[in-house]
């Protein structure tokens, strides 16, 4: 995407280093001015418009559509039905790989979940495939859906999020249980959650004979391009996908989803471009979403406040045709030091689009009811929730008995707490007022999410004009790629930001591997890095096998890259550029290529997360039960920071996300149809700005030298985790009422206040 | 969309002409009616766009004392009127605890007395809604309606009137000019929404073609300036609808409350003047146990319509605060945060 002008200020505060530095996006001044082209701002020549009929029962069968009313319809061009699409190449319910969903494209007339596609309009416009959708009136035999946490029998999945065992042991929990001084048993209930980018998945698809063009967003060009290809029986090299910037992701765009599908197939039925959108709520069933949680937690301590069991059970629900599952109690493994901890799943079957990753899958559900369990048992030994916290410090993993690769959480525990002024809170609740007379609560969380890598390819390039390329399909959604990779890559290849053309964003690219995991910046990182390595190798050979080079005979390992010259490491006056070497060995451009991967040896030997502490105020009206969150501090340790800017971004949007989960965000389901009733932005609600309040984030500095040579963690969705539940706690200690059923409502505070 | 014809009358005679045929609704910002056809769950034939009929956009004050606000000002324009926030500082607040910044913009004194109830099931076509078409059955009823009325209600609806504006406006005695077929007549605002009954797809007394041309308020709404507050509990801090609301309004004189007004939002198919609680005060002095005992009145009748009987607890502490808060007297600004009970947290900017 060399097309994009991208810009970025300040410039560099330091010479020599690119990573560190606080740019600015590169691409925000596209983004401010409407020139970044976003999925549905594509408009080839001749597009139609296609929209989606959506189910509006949740099971049952299709009987009957009206698709000559539709037809009738002045623009309408044709409709899309199980019984008139184009074939595809193999069964969508098929798993070829563990990554692989199964989505609805038309493939039979069941219905398996509300606004599950059911038939595709397309129109000359989107006005006309519009009233031609509503003009199908279709009529369903309806079955009695399965909704809820108690819709069935349950059973334990055979695996959860991916690929993680439903129960884990360690220690024997029951004896820890019954040995225990003090013990709580408490459960506690999250809701179904959605995504909710700002961005709705879009695609436009434009078919040249048997090759395709795709714009739409994703967070995994090569893994959407692999399911293309084989979902329409093309090579890979025929499909080209653009997706140089996403609205937003959290998940929702990591896999390919049945719309983007129902659009190329669209643009196959009529021959021409078709753009296919998602209304806001059609995004709430075929995109993924997070499942509603159940879960119990038992916790015993012994005289000292040491705890001697975590018992942890999580009951979730998947769709009835599909299988993931939210991994909430695998918060449990990592955080405290119990001799004794278990986790453990199970789940039921309900009419709901499949639930997927959100942002901190498991992490996030897991953490609040984690948190909320810490607080809650601190409480009962009288302890100070940081210092209950302290006592039961893992020095190792606890689940393994592993060393962390690097573990800051001490220092995130102590930056955090003097930042807010933890040391002044009272013990008891319901003891802080305000001027205003309202109540003020105190309460905390730790933060935890781990360190992962995919796998990762990069090319470089340095050019005869000194100038250097670094390729490679990654994506940003927002969190800044396009700065933060850059970064990387100029520090890579010894040259400044500018003198760099950082191509991304296209499926054509090396492999970035997926956006998500948190793992991004560390495995396209890795990647950039090997790349930029290997391409100054090779330079560093041409010149030093050279005669004619002031570096001849320093051997490729005794020359540093800086500012597009090549120095001797030993002696710095030395020197000789980039241009110089390549002009004098008559080549144009040298390239290289490196990959990013975790490394096997190292994960064996230690575990690897990122770390952080949470502490927030709430003020809560003592009559009314309205909560309001004044104030938070986050103080993280997530390794090496390449962009402190894009950091704190980061991780401010991952504390008003918990503070979301604690107090806003519900998707209600109408516990009769399993419909949802507030699939929209007005009454699904997120925080607004008044809801936000002044937040503060610390990053403590971590140095670990065991997760990839970059020693990047990732900070995408560590912020939720230990927020939501500092909120929670605070309103229990604002009220001294503990409401265990998130998010919490007025009416769960009112009687008891 | 279903197409629709679209006119555009140069007068008013011309609107009620246009607006009286069969299928035809009036369109004024759109904020909730545009919503609503996309949606499907209005289907009018024929909008009749009155946002460029002239005069209809003023706020006069009349020989007698009262205001007179042209249908077509924007909530926007008359909060923020200073003449207007002095005068009526309760109404003031309530228009600007509502929406957002960029719908009060837009919305009019006219769309926001008609706006509709937000009943989800309403919005939802798949959903049965005696109020979208009638004698299907109501699904709320059985349904997810922990926010659907607690006073006024039937059996064949549950929904509540959403807007804040109405509150205040009926507690301080509006009235609201209507122009229809038969030429001018004009109503007290209490009796504009009708209580569902049998027929809630009946949401007003207006006929076909009625337009309503400004709102009045009464010479004496000007004597509760010194002591007129509206009190808004909502899901977040800004940019939702009321769980319940209250406007209170006293003239306090010599220690005693020589009148009261209260209202109440939130919690039937209509703005809910709560006369007899406003008797009780009546010669009180203004004491928490007066309050309290207003409250009392005020929620009488009451019962839950589904899992909201929260509702009724919170409308009686809303309008014990509203009350006490009406008393302390009326703040010099209006607050940054209007009608939060976080209200008094200061450094905030208006939202
Ligand atoms: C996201 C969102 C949040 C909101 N939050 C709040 C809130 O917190 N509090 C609140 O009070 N409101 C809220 N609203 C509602 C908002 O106040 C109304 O949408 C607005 O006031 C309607 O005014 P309008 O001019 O846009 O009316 P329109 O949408 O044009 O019309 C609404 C109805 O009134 C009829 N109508 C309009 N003018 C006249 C007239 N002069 N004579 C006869 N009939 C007429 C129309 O035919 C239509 O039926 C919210 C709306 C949205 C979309
Ligand atoms: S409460 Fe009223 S508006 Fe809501 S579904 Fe029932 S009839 Fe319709």
């Amino acid at each position: 995407m060399s097309e994009l002008n991208l810009t970025s200020a300040p410039a560099h505060l330091r010479h020599g280093s690119n990573i560190g530095q606080p740019l600015t996006r590169r691409d925000g001044i596209l983004k401010v001015t409407g020139q970044a082209t976003y999925a549905a701002d594509n408009h080839p020549p001749g597009m139609l418009f296609a929209v989606i009929a959506a189910a509006s029962i949740a099971r049952g069968r299709v009987v009957s559509l009206d698709v000559a009313a539709a037809k009738r319809h002045p623009g309408v061009v044709d409709v899309m039905t199980p019984e008139h699409k184009p074939p595809l190449a193999i069964d969508p319910e098929i798993k070829t790989n563990p990554f692989v969903f199964r989505m609805e494209a038309l493939q039979s007339n069941e219905v398996r979940y509300a606004n599950q596609p059911i038939a595709v309009v397309i129109a000359e416009t989107l006005e006309a495939a519009t009233e031609g959708a509503a003009l199908l009136a279709p009529r369903y035999e309806t079955l009695p859906p399965l909704v809820g946490l108690d819709a069935g029998e349950s059973f334990v999945p055979p695996v959860v999020g991916v690929g993680n065992p439903a129960e884990s042991y360690h220690g024997d929990v029951e004896a820890g249980l019954a040995a225990a001084d003090k013990q709580i048993d408490a459960t506690y209930e999250t809701p179904p959650q959605y995504h909710n980018a700002m961005e709705p998945h879009a695609v436009v698809a434009h078919w040249d004979g048997d090759r395709l063009s795709v714009d739409m967003p994703t967070q995994g060009l090569k893994l959407s391009l692999a399911r293309i290809a084989e979902l329409f029986g093309i090579a890979h090299d025929k499909i080209h996908v653009r997706s140089p910037f996403l609205g937003g992701g959290f998940g929702s765009k990591g896999l390919m989803g049945g719309p983007p599908v129902l659009g190329i197939m669209a643009a196959k039925l009529v021959g021409r471009p078709v753009k296919l959108v998602l209304r806001r709520e059609q995004m709430y069933g075929p995109v993924g979403h997070r499942a509603p949680t159940r879960q119990r937690l038992r916790l015993g301590t012994d005289t000292e406040g040491r705890l001697t069991a975590l018992d942890h059970h999580a009951r979730t629900v998947s769709s009835t045709f599909d299988d993931f599952y939210e991994p909430a109690a695998g918060a449990s493994h990592t955080l405290y030091a119990a001799p004794a901890i278990r986790t453990s799943h199970d789940a039921v079957r309900v009419n709901t689009g499949t639930p997927l990753f959100m942002r901190a899958p498991g992490e996030a559900t897991g953490s609040i009811a984690l948190e909320s369990a810490i607080d809650e048992m601190a409480w009962a030994c009288g302890m100070d929730p940081l210092a209950f916290r302290l006592k039961n410090y893992a020095e190792v993993e606890p689940m393994t008995g592993r060393p962390f690769s690097s573990k800051a959480l001490r220092a995130c525990y102590e930056q955090g707490a003097a930042r807010f002024g933890w040391a002044k809170r009272p013990l008891q609740p319901r003891q802080m007022r305000d001027d205003a007379g309202l109540l003020v609560g105190w309460g905390m969380g730790t933060a935890t999410f781990p360190a992962l890598m995919f796998q990762a390819e990069a090319r470089a390039a340095i050019r005869r004009d000194g100038s250097g390329v670094m390729e490679i399909g990654a994506h940003d959604m927002g969190q800044g790629a396009w700065t933060a990779l850059a970064q990387i890559a100029a520090d890579a290849v010894g040259l400044d930001i500018d003198s760099l053309d950082f191509k991304s964003g296209t499926s054509d690219l090396p492999d970035a591997g997926i956006a998500g995991g948190s793992a991004h910046t560390a495995t396209a990182g890795a990647a950039i890095h090997s790349a930029g390595a290997a391409v100054i190798a090779k330079l560093a050979d041409l010149a030093t096998s050279d005669e004619r080079s002031p570096l001849f005979g320093a051997g490729n390992a005794g020359v540093i890259a800086r500012e597009g010259r090549l120095i001797r490491r030993d002696d710095e006056s030395r020197s000789e550029s980039y241009s110089e070497i390549l002009a004098r060995a008559g080549v144009a451009e040298i390239e290289a290529r490196g990959t990013g991967a975790a490394n096997p040896a190292a994960m064996e030997q230690y575990a690897m997360h990122a770390h952080g502490a949470v502490f927030a105020e709430v003020k809560v009206d003592p009559e009314l039960g309205q909560i309001r969150v004044s104030r938070m501090v986050g103080a993280f340790a997530a390794g090496r920071i390449i962009n402190p800017r894009m950091v704190q971004s980061q991780l401010f949007g991952g504390m008003i996300w918990g503070l979301s989960f604690a107090l806003h965000e519900e998707a209600i389901t109408d516990r009769r149809t399993g419909r949802i009733m507030n699939a929209n932005l007005g009454e699904y609600h997120l925080p607004v700005n008044a809801d936000v309040p002044p937040l503060d984030v610390i990053t403590v500095e971590e140095h670990d030298p065991h997760v990839n040579a970059l020693g990047i963690k990732g900070v995408g969705e560590i912020g939720i985790t230990g927020s939501a539940g500092a909120v929670a706690n605070a309103v229990w200690h604002a009220t001294g009422v503990r409401v265990r059923k998130f998010p919490i409502r007025i009416e769960e505070l009112l009687t008891q206040l | 969309m279903k197409q629709f014809d679209y006119v555009r009358p140069a007068t008013v005679t011309e609107a009620v002409a246009a607006a009286a045929q069969p299928g035809a609704a009036y369109l004024a910002a759109g904020t909730n009616l545009l919503d609503l056809m996309k949606g499907g769950v209005s289907r009018p034939d024929r909008l009749v766009d009155v946002t460029h009929l002239d005069g209809l956009d003023q706020i006069e004050t009349l020989a007698d004392g009262s205001l007179r606000i042209g249908a077509l000002v924007s909530n926007a324009d008359l909060a923020h009127d200073a003449e207007f926030a002095r005068s009526y500082p309760a109404v003031a607040e309530a228009l600007l605890s509502g929406a957002s910044a960029q719908l009060r913009n837009a919305a009019t004194v006219g769309g926001n007395l008609l706006q509709r109830t937000r009943c989800a099931y309403f919005y939802d076509t798949a959903s049965r809604c005696n109020k979208r078409a009638p004698g299907s059955g109501c699904d709320a009823r059985d349904g997810e309606n922990r926010s659907h009325a607690v006073l006024g209600w039937s059996e064949s609806c549950i929904a509540t009137h959403p807007s804040d504006f109405c509150v205040p406006l009926v507690a301080l005695g509006a009235i609201v000019e209507i122009e229809g077929r038969g030429g001018r007549r004009e109503i007290a605002l209490d009796e504009l929404h009708r209580l569902p009954g049998e027929a809630p797809e009946r949401e007003s007394v207006l006929e076909p073609g009625d337009l309503i041309v400004a709102v009045r308020l009464p010479p004496a709404a000007r004597g509760f300036a010194a002591h007129a507050r509206y009190l808004k509990v909502r899901e977040r801090t800004s940019y939702a609808f009321a769980v319940v609301s209250a406007a209170a309004a006293l003239r306090i004189e010599n220690g005693r409350i020589a009148e009261a007004r209260l209202a109440l939002g939130g919690v039937a198919a209509k703005p809910w003047r709560a006369r007899a609680a406003e008797d009780v005060l009546k010669g009180m002095a203004p004491t928490a146990d007066a309050f309290q005992e207003a409250a009392s009145h005020a929620l009488k009748g009451a019962k839950p319509s589904g899992d909201n009987a929260f509702k009724i607890e919170l409308a009686r502490r809303i309008v014990l605060r509203a009350l006490t808060l009406a008393a302390t007297g009326t703040p010099a600004r209006i607050p940054a945060l209007p009608a939060s009970p976080f209200a008094s947290i200061s450094g905030a900017l208006h939202v």
